[in-house]
């Protein structure tokens, strides 16, 4: 009997309870997100997505929603549509700033300039900057260039690529030299006596050994921009709808019922939950080596 | 166009894109080994920084500055009109409400999110690591979530419906069930309710990632000296208070910052699940009303700018923050 319960100890049975339990609470919401979407709207419309958990036998199960919202050729769909545009526009912004900030971090490292402490200081201050303070101006900038140079910028993808890349860029370079920092000087300056240029340095051996962060790196700005909404909206906005967007305007619908955006909804969720399980573990690694040492 | 054109023109763009920058950094060394050794030497970092320093001034810094000079201008940023817009501002009769919401935000969000990330960080190292990986990764899903969606998934939390109708949000049956009053929950801000619903959202997106930086700093916290505690007598509690958590003071610090620069931007939850009605928006909410909505840059600028001087604090406290670590190195 003592055996058990030192075996009961041992397993954390209350500890384990309570996490259950918290934990439960914590899922609940995106479990109601994905149990709606696979109800008829009559369902929906007249009852709570909790009865279907209840009474799951009794309950019509459809894919209608995903149907619907999948199909370009209703103005309520066009998930297919935002779903490519999100792509085409989150891979460039996430390696555009990290082949971008890893260039810079490099230089912040392993190079001496003139002023390289201030640079990286206001680097640093810049992290905290929020785009709205940033916004307007830019878009002036975008319609002055259009305006004199007849190149036209905004409402396209590389609007935001711009945008996401140089917002991007003070945090990268800071995580990139933090990690840049801990890689052995004297490797490099073996390589530099063996006669490589720091060009090649920079691509052979800094590039391939910063790999742990570069590659965490762009899991967090792959989410990010994943789910921006507010680049998205006021660089590219219904021009390439992404789905951000998309979801605002069904979330927007008033009277249409709650099924078409829980649908959509969860179509915008796969990508990132699937990065999210599959690299997890990077994910994690990123996240401690970036701002706790 | 059609999505197949979209695909392939999606493609080539994103080729074009990576190919290009890639070109810039090959062609600025080919430039800079062009120039006399001894130059080389001194400019070889514009080759790596330069791009990078490009973008930062013409998208972020200059853009910045800009900003705050709009703000003296008009709508259409074509005319000086001096403090006009700051006075419309603080004589508007929203604009304390505004800045109040926003005070609760930096109040409540940042705190709650470090607290639950404790929680979670401490009872699931107690764990042994299947359970805890499985608890921590449930826990860390939402921060994959959008905000939008995530105001959809709430959005099916907080849904209230007409009278007579059966309850089809969570929150509403559950008082109902217990015997209460079902109510519109988002549009009520009697003591800002529907405020602190939208800090809800927030808070179950960002607990996770307090938790995981939390939790790994409480791992990194020396097993002697909570040996040497649980050896004097100290409770769980008192070790926890006196000795894990001054150890750990420098992340809790840092998930603080991060959560509270995020609070001082945010806007999607509440675009997204009241537009900002009801008294429930915030200043960079109302900065995309006053630009999108209002269209009306100089207050929007204006907006900003308040905004801006909210953060200037935590700006220096960033720099002071990586200053300090740069001297532990």
């Amino acid at each position: 009997m003592k055996k058990f319960f030192r075996l009961l100890g041992k397993a954390k049975l209350g500890t384990t309870l309570f996490l259950t339990l918290l934990v439960t609470i914590w899922t609940i919401p995106t479990l109601g997100l994905i149990i709606t979407s696979l109800r008829t709207k009559d369902e929906v419309d007249n009852s709570g997505w909790w009865t279907a958990v209840f009474n799951p036998l009794g309950q019509q199960w459809s894919l209608d929603a995903y149907a619907h919202v999948l199909d370009g050729v209703s103005n309520k769909g066009g998930m297919l549509e935002a779903l490519v545009n999100t792509l085409v526009i989150t891979i460039p912004a996430t390696i555009l700033p990290i082949l971008i900030a890893a260039n810079a971090a490099y230089a912040f490292t392993f190079l001496n300039f003139k002023g390289k402490e201030i640079y990286f200081s206001a680097l640093v201050g810049l992290m905290v900057i929020p785009l709205q303070a940033a916004l307007v101006p830019i878009l002036n900038v975008m319609a002055w260039v259009n305006r004199n140079w007849h190149i036209h910028i905004a409402g396209d993808y590389p609007a935001a690529w711009l945008v996401h890349t140089a917002f991007a860029l003070p945090l990268a370079i800071y995580i990139f030299r933090n990690y840049m920092l801990t890689l052995p000087v004297a490797l490099i300056e073996a390589a530099r006596v063996d006669g490589a240029s720091y060009y090649q340095i920079f691509w052979r051996m800094i590039m391939p050994m910063s790999v742990p962060a570069l590659a965490s790196f762009a899991i967090f700005q792959f989410l990010w921009v994943w789910n921006d909404y507010l680049i998205a909206f006021i660089f590219v906005g219904e021009q390439k709808p992404v789905m951000t967007y998309k979801i605002n305007l069904l979330l927007g619908q008033y009277g249409d019922g709650w099924l078409n955006v829980t649908a959509a909804s969860f179509l915008s969720l796969l990508v990132p939950l699937a990065v999210f399980f599959s690299l997890q573990r990077f994910f994690v690694r990123g996240l401690t080596a970036g701002s706790v040492k | 166009m059609s999505l197949l054109d979209n695909i392939v023109f999606g493609l080539i763009s994103v080729l074009i894109g990576v190919g290009v920058s890639y070109g810039v950094y090959y062609l600025l060394d080919r430039a800079v080994s062009l120039l006399p050794k001894k130059t080389q030497e001194k400019i070889r970092f514009l080759a790596f920084v330069l791009p990078a320093a490009v973008l930062v001034t013409v998208v972020l810094l200059y853009p910045l500055v800009d900003t705050i000079v709009l703000s003296f201008f008009n709508n259409y940023s074509t005319k000086f009109v001096g403090f006009d817009n700051y006075v419309h501002l603080f004589t508007s009769q929203d604009f304390f409400g505004i800045l109040f919401n926003n005070f609760l935000w930096i109040a409540f969000v940042p705190a709650v999110t470090v607290s639950i990330g404790l929680l979670f960080a401490t009872l699931t190292n107690r764990l042994g690591p299947t359970r805890e990986r499985i608890f921590k990764s449930l826990v860390f899903m939402p921060m994959s979530i959008s905000f939008i969606s995530a105001s959809t998934i709430w959005g099916l939390f907080y849904e209230s419906v007409p009278p007579g109708r059966p309850e089809i949000g969570l929150v509403n049956a559950a008082t109902k069930a217990l015997g209460g009053t079902p109510q519109a929950l988002l549009s009520n801000d009697t003591f800002h309710l529907n405020s602190f619903l939208l800090m809800i959202i927030v808070i179950w997106l960002q607990a996770g990632f307090s938790m995981v930086l939390l939790s790994s700093a409480i791992k990194g916290v020396p097993e002697e000296t909570v040996e040497a505690a649980k050896i004097d007598g100290a409770s769980t509690r008192q070790v926890f208070f006196r000795i894990i958590l001054p150890q750990i003071r420098g992340t809790v610090m840092s998930v603080f910052i991060t959560v509270l620069i995020l609070v001082m931007k945010i806007f999607d939850v509440i675009l997204a699940m009241t537009r900002g009605d009801h008294n429930t928006s915030v200043l960079a909410m109302e900065f995309y009303h006053q630009f999108v909505t209002a269209d009306d840059a100089g207050r929007a600028s204006a907006v900003v700018c308040v905004l801006l001087v909210l953060i200037a604090p935590l700006m220096w406290l960033q720099i002071r923050t990586v200053k300090h670590q740069e001297e532990l190195r």
